[in-house]
């Protein structure tokens, strides 16, 4: 998530915990429906509110399509991103705003609750989360310098991969 | 750049479809929907024109099974292929853990496949990747048309580090199956890699 050298961004059980609490605060004080975590390459992080009836991974997808798309729109024009993007509908509105210019916040909310309240707790949540991100690229730098990558897939063997075709 | 999540114990990489316009991207995209189990797959989303081309990008997430506890996903991507889509390409190539070059083989689509393949390396190398480190098959599609082009002849200017290929007809299926295992394969064989501290 540091850039096209790292190989992967590794989520630990702690950070999840911390980020999880933060976006369930967050529905809480925005009185919003749902709030997703989704990293720019569109892999959902985490979530949380009426997940149930939502196709959560092609949601994650879209949403970093729709920021790589913005991205790119800004640059054109000479900004570095557009951070927040705002989408109205008839019921349900989608605010979606980037964390520490790493992670997409997605906040879905309808009438019983309002863009500004929305902007205004999100705020507050971005910070808490870019501390909780910032300590996970720290402990990733942490874990490769002093080799302790500690991959489940260091073990895996030709028969493992084989058996997920059979 | 592959995700994974020790809190939820899953893995996912992202496999981009690469190659020129018409080529059969998509279509691999819609076998591989077609003949997946369904608790094995999510929605294929298709962001295409009217005319069913393909504007942004296709979208299928696949459930492999589990390796060594861990939920193994794949998010498969293929760019739109039209030459004057470059700068969404670009975006699509972004965090792309192994790439599919799917090959038109007819003779007078010879020119689109090399032009497709710099392009490839061009944005890519944008993004701080170089392709010969990057996960990477070959697939020369419409084998069953009547004017292709040789496989030497392809082989020759298309692969010539010799990166796993495989004669294909995506209509129809054959090579679909063979050509995603080989690349979700150099996947899982860099996590190890990468795992052992290489």
């Amino acid at each position: 998530m540091l850039g096209p050298q790292q190989s992967s961004f590794v989520m630990y059980d702690e950070e999840f915990q911390r980020i999880s609490a933060v976006i369930e605060k967050l529905l809480r004080e925005s009185n919003a429906k749902v709030i997703f975590l989704v990293d720019k390459n569109g892999q959902l992080i985490a979530g949380c509110g009426e997940t149930d009836n939502l196709d959560t991974t092609s949601l994650a997808s879209l949403t970093a399509g729709n920021i790589a798309a913005t991205g790119g729109l800004a640059k054109l024009i000479g900004e570095k991103e557009f951070s927040i993007l705002f989408h109205e509908g008839e019921k349900d509105n989608i605010h979606i705003s980037i964390v520490a210019q790493r992670v997409i916040l997605v906040v879905i909310f309808d009438h019983r609750s309002s863009l500004g309240l929305v902007r205004l707790r999100v705020k507050k949540a971005s910070d808490e989360l870019a501390a909780i991100f910032e300590d996970l690229s720290e402990k990733a730098a942490e874990m490769e310098k002093t080799g302790n990558v500690d991959s489940p897939f260091a073990e895996i063997t030709d028969d493992d991969i084989d058996n997920l075709f059979s | 750049m592959s995700f994974i999540n020790y809190a939820s114990r899953e893995i996912n990489c992202k496999i981009v479809y690469y190659g020129p316009g018409l080529c059969g991207k998509t279509t691999n995209l819609q076998f591989v929907y077609q003949k997946t189990a369904p608790d094995a797959k999510g929605k294929m989303i298709s962001l295409a024109t009217e005319t069913e081309r393909t504007l942004f990008f296709d979208f299928l997430p696949l459930a492999l099974g589990e390796i060594r506890g861990f939920k193994t996903r794949f998010h498969l991507y293929t760019v739109p292929g039209q030459v004057f889509y470059d700068a969404s390409r670009k975006l699509i190539l972004k965090g792309v853990d192994g790439v599919v070059f799917v090959a038109d083989s007819q003779e007078e689509r010879f020119d689109a496949n090399i032009e497709s393949l710099e392009n490839l390396k061009v944005n890519l190398e944008e993004q701080g990747y170089e392709l010969e480190k990057l996960p990477f098959v070959i697939q020369y599609n419409k084998q069953d048309l009547p004017n292709c082009t040789p496989i030497e002849e392809l082989r020759e200017l298309l692969n010539p580090e010799g990166v796993p290929e495989f004669t294909a007809c995506a209509q129809t299926g054959d090579g679909v199956f063979e050509t995603l295992k080989a690349v979700a394969k150099l996947i899982l064989l860099e996590l190890k890699k990468g795992g052992a501290g290489a």
